[in-house]
């Protein structure tokens, strides 16, 4: 008798799994195919939620790296100046160069008090004008000088020196330079009353060095951060300071604008959540007939939630799949028709969109199946 | 018997009608917060970017040319013409005073500050005179304005100034070449001053004493004299529009230039409302302000759409399983002779009274939201406009009744025959 029963045992235990798993499979297949209209209706709102879901958690997760790029326009954010206003030693901007390597902006700038042959003083200032013009887009220039004795000069410092846009002669320390104004600069600030030459004429003419080097420096804080220590430690004899109102102003408007974006995608990710869940719990209740029929012919309820369950993860899975691809489409157009910019996938979205998914489709099918359980497969055929 | 029958289906079914309209609701409650939050976010950004400066500048018309390195200026103060300060509440006068956040005159004077110690030695300094926190009023309004809220980055240690003392702050820098500590007594050109704290702000003023605007005129002999105002202003990013000259502008084309809050049109409005002055963008600041607001409003303009569509798509979703629950319902009706159109319209009196109902408790309680988001977020109200409501109402009826349409007419097209034995 036990041998028998365990030969039994042994022969279904070996022979079970291949029909149930293909009869299984059968009917998940099956059950999708027959009911087009439904399933296809529960896998658009699945893969919309997935693709929404996914496009708001790419921008969450890029706002900042393109707010930061915005915020560059702002200009310098570091300052390297001489220590009590003297000059900075010759070779600095090459050192601040190979300490940015290529992570931010430098612009020198050497400035004396100078006179018109009228005795009038003004600022001159010498600097680099093709890093300027990558530095301070703001500066708002007519013409940029080309060559050697043309300067760019300040609005107010035209109408007080050169109105008709003449040639004029500055001295400092006995020495003279004649100067023609190719072009102005406004700004609102301390620019417009300066007059700015090329730095090889500025030193040639008055023999000064650069005192300031305007750092823009990209990257979060913590890398700004670095970047200042090197630079501090590169040029031991200039003061390395960060512009404040840059670094704090930017930080702010981040903070805010990413808590707002958090705010925001957590509200789409619980509405597209709830969009799933309903839809889900629709096609489940309404398959309450099939339920009942595989109840009546001897289903066990656990089978029964096995199967509507894997049911409803592999549409989820599915959904979501499509959904992400999808999504980082969206994201990758908000990208470029706000930022200009493409915002590269991230594939970390990926398995968090995919287990929400799933975990929400599950949610949705285990809820209805609880309440049909409890049901008599006769009431349920019986349409009651 | 049509209201009837509405009627009755809402007061049996409470369940069914209670979920699909908390999905509704729910639906217009992320609508609402996200309109209301995109709405206002430029507002917002804008306020939190002042805290990179004033953007706006206030100077005298025939002012001779600004000759000063590093904040220590050169020129001889007689040389300057100088703005009023009795002029300066008329700021708060003009059409986009609303927008005007604060303003700080400014007021430098070269002074020199004895240095104990050195028998008798003296040393070279520039004053700085303005508001720290004073109180202004214009009319009926009373407001505080000064350094403290246009250039917030400025840090003290020890205390801030009193406007009306004659206490002074003394930059870090500069204190490092003083013998002076905060409490301390100072002279500066004759006048004795108070030390209140050692300011810190990463710029030219770390080199020089900033004291309250009028102990500065006292010290330079020009009461009421004011060298430059700047001037923090909420604007909108400038478009084509705002680059035209006013001057070449006529009528309508005038009036929307003047009625928006460009920083030109600001500029233009500050400079007549106070004589002999000339304003001015400081680039810097007003520029990237633009293009950072314009990048942020865009983005949340994006972000509200892919949160409509989604409550759009909730509320599609939830009407379409409520109705397709009730296809017994459908197969009675047509069996005792109802028309298609019949059965339908009663499907769409509910859709429209459920999305009314739900419309309403979603806009309140969408309201509820942003106001959260606001005061969370940003430390201010983030009020929800009462037009959006109609606005909203209309939005929650065509989704829901487009949402229901397929559903509806599945359910109408169905044989009475199999809806009522259930089967389909």
């Amino acid at each position: 008798m036990k041998p028998v029963s365990a030969f039994a045992q042994k022969l279904s235990a070996s022979r079970t799994p291949s029909p149930h798993t293909s009869m299984f499979l059968r009917m998940l297949v099956r059950a999708a195919v027959l009911r087009r209209g439904r399933a296809a209706a529960a896998l658009f709102a699945m893969v919309v939620a997935a693709a929404v879901a996914t496009a708001v958690l790419n921008l969450y997760a890029d706002v900042q790296a393109k707010l930061r790029s915005e915020f560059r326009n702002y200009g310098a954010n570091i300052i390297v100046a001489g220590k009590h206003s003297s000059s900075l030693p010759a070779g600095a901007l090459p050192q601040v160069e190979s300490v940015l390597s290529g992570r931010g902006l430098a612009a020198p700038f050497a400035l004396v008090v100078a006179h018109t042959s009228q005795g009038q003083p003004v600022v001159v200032a010498g600097t680099d004008f093709a890093r300027v013009q990558q530095l301070d887009h703001w500066w708002s220039v007519t013409n940029w000088p080309a060559a050697s004795h043309q300067a760019l000069i300040g609005v107010r410092a035209l109408a007080a020196i050169s109105p008709q846009k003449q040639p004029f002669d500055l001295m400092f320390a006995g020495r003279t330079i004649n100067l023609t104004p190719v072009g102005t600069v406004q700004t609102g600030a301390a620019e417009d009353n300066r007059i700015y030459i090329s730095l090889s004429d500025f030193t040639a003419w008055a023999g000064v060095q650069p005192s300031t080097i305007e750092v823009a420096a990209t990257g979060t804080p913590e890398e700004i951060a670095a970047t200042m220590r090197e630079l501090a430690q590169a040029l031991p004899s200039a003061e390395v300071r960060p512009v404040r109102q840059i670094v704090e102003g930017e930080a702010r408007v981040l903070g805010k604008t990413r808590a707002t974006l958090f705010a925001a995608s957590a509200l789409i990710v619980l509405t597209a959540a709830l969009c799933v869940l309903s839809t889900l719990m629709g096609w489940v209740l309404d398959r309450r007939k099939d339920f009942a029929i595989m109840k009546a012919l001897g289903a066990s309820g656990r089978l029964l939630s096995v199967f509507f369950a894997a049911e409803a993860a592999s549409l989820g899975a599915v959904g979501a799949l499509i959904g992400y691809v999808a999504g980082i489409g969206l994201a990758a157009w908000i990208g470029r028709i706000n930022f200009h910019a493409s915002i590269a996938p991230r594939f970390s979205v990926l398995p968090v969109v995919i287990v929400a998914s799933i975990a929400v489709t599950l949610l949705a099918s285990i809820i209805p199946i609880s309440l049909l359980r409890r049901v008599q497969p006769a009431v349920i055929l019986r349409g009651e | 018997m049509f209201a009837r029958l509405v009627y009755e289906s809402f007061r049996r079914q409470k369940r069914r009608k209670l979920l699909a309209g908390a999905a509704i609701a729910l639906g217009v409650t992320v609508a609402t917060a996200m309109i209301a939050v995109a709405t206002d976010i430029g507002d917002k950004i804008s306020r939190e970017l002042r805290t990179i400066g004033a953007n706006l500048v206030v100077t005298p018309q025939d002012e001779a040319l600004d000759v000063d390195i590093g904040g220590v200026h050169l020129q001889p103060p007689s040389d300057s013409a100088y703005l009023s300060e009795a002029d300066l509440p008329k700021i708060k006068g003009i059409f986009w005073h609303n927008n005007i956040t604060a303003f700080a005159p400014m007021l430098p004077a070269n002074v020199t500050v004895d240095v104990p110690g050195t028998g008798g030695g003296k040393k070279d300094a520039t004053l700085l005179g303005t508001y720290f926190a004073k109180q202004v009023s214009y009319g009926k309004q009373d407001f505080i304005t000064g350094v403290r809220k246009t250039h917030a980055w400025w840090r003290v240690s020890g205390a801030w100034p009193n406007d009306d003392s004659s206490d002074a702050l003394i930059g870090e820098r500069l204190a490092r070449t003083l013998p002076y500590r905060v409490g301390d007594e100072i002279i500066l050109s004759g006048h004795s001053v108070r030390v209140a704290g050692i300011l810190s702000t990463g710029g030219a003023e770390d080199d020089q004493i900033v004291a309250p605007l009028s102990l500065a005129q006292a010290i330079l002999g020009r009461p009421g004299a004011v060298r430059r105002i700047y001037v923090s202003a909420i604007t909108k990013p400038e478009d084509a529009l705002a680059r035209r000259d006013p001057r070449s502008l006529t009528g309508p084309m005038y009036d929307r230039w003047y009625c928006s809050p460009y920083p030109q049109s600001i500029a233009y409005q500050l400079q007549e409302a106070i004589p002999h002055s000339h304003a001015e963008q400081i680039r810097q600041v007003a520029q990237n302000e633009g293009a950072v607001l314009t990048k942020v409003e865009g983005l949340f303009f994006l972000v509200t759409l892919a949160a409509l569509l989604a409550s759009a798509l909730a509320v599609s979703a939830a009407m379409a399983t409520a109705i397709f629950e009730r296809r017994g319902e459908v197969g009675l009706m047509k069996a005792l002779g109802a028309g298609k159109m019949a059965v339908a319209s009663v499907f769409f009196a509910e859709a429209t009274l459920l999305a009314l109902i739900g419309g309403v408790a979603g806009f309140a309680a969408g309201s509820v939201l942003a106001r959260q988001i606001g005061r969370t977020i940003f430390d201010s109200q983030i009020s929800v406009q009462p037009v959006l409501l109609p606005v909203v109402l209309v939005i929650a009826v065509l989704v829901t009744i487009l949402g229901s349409a397929t559903a509806i007419r599945g359910a109408v097209s169905l044989d009475p025959v199999y809806a009522l034995r259930g089967e389909l």
